[in-house]
């Protein structure tokens, strides 16, 4: 067999840099020629021909494509450094403005700043923006530029095993010239699960190499034979041999973190998502549900006990695995569809998933127990929002931690970037975030602020269902709204429980959530108490448009009721709210539909409402919404 | 030997096009991928403590279902369970195996899998590429296929290799490897060529009997068809005996004591009697305690036991697990003081 084969040709593999020059590589070149003739004539068992050794044009062509796919990638990496030199590892840029992607565990180690150094021979500050514990995951913004060489992301979904594919860092912190490593390898394995490690890592769906992946290397990028982005290199099956390459790497995969990328960018600890409902698997491939929460929104939308998953967020399940690749590589909030069986008839369901840890449990995890409050709080620099010069706001200066805070340290030149938060890892970028969809409402919807008497609205709730239309009339106020449909009248009063007050029934607390949608737009994020940015989200059911666009989501929480503000990123409107009375309960679901302009404000001719998934839809068909003056009885309590 | 790590080899046969080199080298590794995968199995049998994993690698080599995998200790189990690359998961029978080559012959009842041809002799020169096929690190649960990695054959080497102090029983040709290839569960792995022929069977997690480097090398094909034709005729089924086994081994009567009578296939391994004055005695060795470890090894029964006796030498010192009551009590004995 080995006597068929004509000719021997080499290549040469050498781990390129972007200093090597075409002389030195063809040096490098005759050299290894050199090695070969001798190497095969030393071999005994091998009479090979000790002919010219000459490379075929078909050889060089193909190296010089991985040296173009390689040089392509190495421009958008990263080499990770401590501020004080302590740890590091490797990261890569996802946009020109500075994103870069990276592993939690080697941010983590760093603080709120790093040094990043680049190809380009370059040290670049960065502040830490977003992590993702579970999934090892940290997003940090490369400061100093807006015109950062960027990788291109690939659908790491089409990656086969057998692909070459190519691992660029800083392995063993070697990069102190600022040029990072290539490594070289295939893809061994893919939708890999890593069971977590310890309590918190979780590798889910996850893709598996031979390019040597050492320490250091984590955070980097691991590309495709395009020099395309597929996945961040995260862990290796380090055992007996020390921490070293042992030929297994994972790479968490470019989809799952493109999934996370927008809550990254809230500046939160992200959360990963939970079912509420455990499975197992059966040797026929069969995957029953084996326990169901029955506080999970699961258990409320049917899935019971001994039921058969079918597919999950569109893909087939066949195994314990499977389902948790799928379940591992989506963020808390979102809603996929799933189809189960039972008793031989299908089911379909769209579930909101919940995290993996309650509320506050991850923030204990990642920063420890919460202290007492400084005694007294530092006033945090507020943010102006990436595209609008806004008036700057007070408000938060009680809850934020700013940077200033560390006694007896040197202010670092971007200090103003970082604000400390409880539960959050840059409150800065939440800030900024909030108040860019706040403020790009504001500048189309009008200013609701002018508006803060009690708003008057009157209409006919119509029932699409039933083919009805019933009259209703409205008042919205600070304290008190109330609302008349028909002959049945309902009051709220704000003073007490939001949550023990869900009228009218079976709305899922619709006066409540029309309550919480003045005050949001009377008060704005500011005044209306504890909200965040949460990050982007697939929007749902938009009447007649099935395409799905992206929300920015505000969650704003009054007492236990907490409230979802959902505005279209693309028209920048508020495009829908849910109304969650307290943790583990449907949500009412408003959406302002058919917006039109009333003097200097867009308001909603309809709001569609129901009592979360599943349940009958009617909508308030809005006649007329007037604008009460401000009563100065109301005004005083 | 550094250098080869730089070094490619590679065969204008297989490429015709200079504009699709690159695609062509890619697909043609994952079209090997995927006929090779489907000869492949994980097999899962005894360990799973200690650093001891309880699974390895395996390979179709009939029709018949007969699979090749190492001779360990993952085998010594009642049931040896294979998980074929679809998922499905099948009991599988000890045909035999040969101790002097670190081989086993499995057996599943299924007709006409996909198999590796034994017929075809296929070697590999110093250079080739090769594709490594095994579950190492366990990596690969549930129906996942097993991993694969590639490399070049750095080196033929004589094989010099050991597992602690103990020296490797096989200690012949053997494909020195630059890929990371010989990790926990890795053994019993297929070693191909880049068209999936297959060259070798990856070997056990072994160290270089001289420098103690970790070795990733395989088991040439060419070295082990006599005896996996042999051990298929039923030939070889239980050669135990080639084992090096201590001359002098040491026993319950040296020690001092006495087990019960193995009267059952697994008679419960309790002590039955203690000489007064004996090694055993003077380390608190009483009548009932049951011996549920010996070495490091669980003893389910007095075979067990009387086995792990027989892999000591009376010089060394015997560690005992045995449970007394609700306690559990450890001690080390020693003969020779």
């Amino acid at each position: 067999m080995k006597l068929q084969r004509t000719m021997i040709f080499m290549i040469s593999t050498i781990v390129l840099i972007a200093s090597n020059s075409d002389s030195r590589a063809e040096e490098e070149s005759s050299a290894d020629a050199s090695t070969v003739e001798t190497s095969l004539k030393a071999g005994s068992d091998n009479p090979r021909s000790t002919a010219t050794l000459q490379t075929p044009p078909a050889l060089v062509q193909a190296e010089g494509l991985r040296v173009q796919a390689i040089q392509k990638a190495i421009q958008a990496t990263v080499c990770i450094f401590g501020p004080k030199g302590q740890g590091g590892g490797s990261g890569v840029v996802i946009s020109s403005d500075g994103y870069a992607l990276s592993n939690y565990h080697v941010v983590e180690a760093c603080g709120a700043f790093m040094k990043c150094s680049m190809p380009d021979g370059v040290l670049y500050d960065a502040v830490i923006v977003g992590i993702d514990p579970t999934g090892d995951v940290a997003l940090v913004k490369l400061l100093g530029r807006d015109d950062f060489p960027t990788a291109t992301i690939a659908d790491s979904d089409k990656v086969q095993v057998g692909d070459w594919c190519f691992a660029i860092g800083n392995p063993f912190l070697l990069a102190t010239n600022f040029q990072p490593s290539v490594s070289m390898g295939i893809i061994s394995g893919k939708n890999r699960y890593q069971y977590p490690s310890g309590t918190l890592l979780e590798y889910a769906d996850c893709l598996q190499t031979d390019a040597a992946i050492n320490p250091g290397n984590s955070g980097g990028a691991l590309f495709n034979s395009d020099g395309d982005l597929v996945g961040i290199n995260g862990r290796g099956s380090f055992e007996k041999r020390g921490r070293v390459n042992v030929g297994v790497g994972y790479a968490i995969s470019i989809n799952q973190i493109m999934y996370f990328l927008d809550h990254l960018k809230s500046g939160r600890l992200v959360d990963h998502a939970t079912l509420g409902a455990t499975v197992e698997s059966d040797s026929e491939g069969v995957v029953r549900v084996n326990d169901v929460l029955p506080t999970s929104d699961a258990f409320r939308r049917g899935l019971r006990y001994d039921d058969v998953i079918v597919s999950f967020a569109g893909r087939k399940i066949s195994t314990v695995n499977q389902f948790k690749n799928v379940l591992g590589i989506l963020p808390k909030g979102f809603t996929p569809k799933i189809v189960y069986q039972r008793e031989g008839e299908q089911f379909e369901i769209v579930v909101r998933l919940a995290g993996v840890h309650a509320t506050g449990q991850l923030t204990e995890i990642i920063e420890g127990k919460p202290l007492d409050p400084p005694a007294i709080p530092g006033i945090p620099p507020l943010p102006t929002p990436d595209d609008s010069e806004g008036p700057e706001e007070d408000g938060d200066g009680e809850k934020a931690d700013p940077e200033e805070a560390s006694e007896g340290e040197e202010l670092h030149p971007y200090h103003h970037l970082h604000i400390k938060r409880r539960g959050f890892s840059n409150y800065y970028f939440n800030l900024l975030n909030r108040n860019r969809v706040w403020e790009k409402f504001i500048a189309l919807g009008g200013i609701w602020d002018q508006q803060p008497g009690r708003w008057r609205i009157t209409g006919v709730v119509r029932d699409d269902m039933a083919a009805d239309e019933v009259p209703f009339q409205l008042m919205l106020g600070d304290q008190k709204s109330g609302i008349r449909i028909g002959d049945s009248s309902f009051v709220l009063d704000s003073t007490e429980d939001l949550s023990q007050q869900l009228v009218p029934p079976e709305t899922g607390g619709l006066l409540v959530a029309l309550h919480l949608w003045r005050a949001m737009l009377v008060e704005g994020p500011q005044q209306f108490g504890d909200v965040y940015y949460f990050g982007g989200l697939p929007a749902r059911r938009v009447a007649n448009q099935q395409a799905e666009e992206t929300v920015d989501v505000l969650i704003a929480t009054r007492g236990v009721t907490e409230t979802h503000f959902r505005f279209n990123r693309s028209k920048a409107l508020l495009q829908s709210a849910e109304m969650f009375p307290e943790i583990n309960s449907d949500p009412c679901r408003l959406a302002f539909l058919d917006y039109q302009r009333d003097g200097d404000l867009m308001v909603p001719r309809r709001i569609q409402f129901d009592a979360g998934f599943g349940s009958p839809e009617k909508t308030l068909v809005i006649e007329r919404i007037e604008f009460l003056q401000k009563r100065v009885e109301e005004n005083a309590k | 030997m550094i250098r080869s790590l730089f070094l490619c080899l590679a065969f204008l046969q297989y490429f015709t096009t200079a504009d699709s080199i690159a695609q062509t080298r890619s697909s043609t590794i994952n079209r090997t991928v995927s006929q090779t995968l489907p000869k492949t199995v994980k097999i899962v049998g005894s360990g799973g403590f200690r650093g001891l994993e309880a699974y390895q690698s395996g390979f179709l080599i009939s029709n018949k279902g007969h699979v090749l995998t190492a001779w360990s200790y993952v085998l010594d189990s009642d049931v040896v369970m294979l998980t074929m690359n679809d998922g499905t998961k099948r009991e599988a029978q000890l045909i035999g195996f040969d101790p002097r080559l670190d081989i086993a012959v499995l057996k599943i009842d299924v007709a006409d899998t996909p198999h590796f041809n034994l017929e075809i002799d296929t070697t590999a020169g110093v250079g080739d590429r090769i594709l490594a096929f095994s579950n190492l690190y366990g990596v690969a649960t549930g129906n996942e296929p097993v991993s694969v990695q590639q490399g070049f054959v750095s080196a033929k080497i004589q094989l010099s290799a050991r597992r602690g102090a103990y020296q490797s029983p096989y200690q012949d040709d053997a494909y020195l490897l630059d890929a990371m290839t010989n990790n926990p569960g890795a053994a019993g792995g297929a070693l191909t060529d880049l068209q999936g022929r297959l060259v070798a069977m990856v070997g056990k997690e072994l160290r270089d009997s001289k420098t103690g480097a970790w070795l990733n090398f395989a088991l040439p094909m060419e070295k082990l068809t006599d005896a996996i034709k042999r051990i298929r005729a039923g030939e070889m089924t239980s050669s135990s005996d080639i084992i090096d086994r201590p001359t002098e081994p040491i026993s319950a009567a040296l020690l001092g004591f006495s087990l019960v009578a193995d009267i059952v296939q697994k008679t419960p391994p309790y002590i039955d009697r203690v000489v007064v004055g004996s090694v055993a005695a003077e380390n608190g060795a009483r009548p009932d305690d049951l011996i549920i470890e010996v070495n490091g090894q669980m003893t389910a029964s007095v075979k067990d036991v009387l086995k792990q006796f027989q892999r000591t030498d009376r010089d060394d010192t015997v560690e005992l697990t045995v449970q007394r009551g609700n306690r559990f009590i450890d001690m080390k004995l020693q003969l020779v003081k």
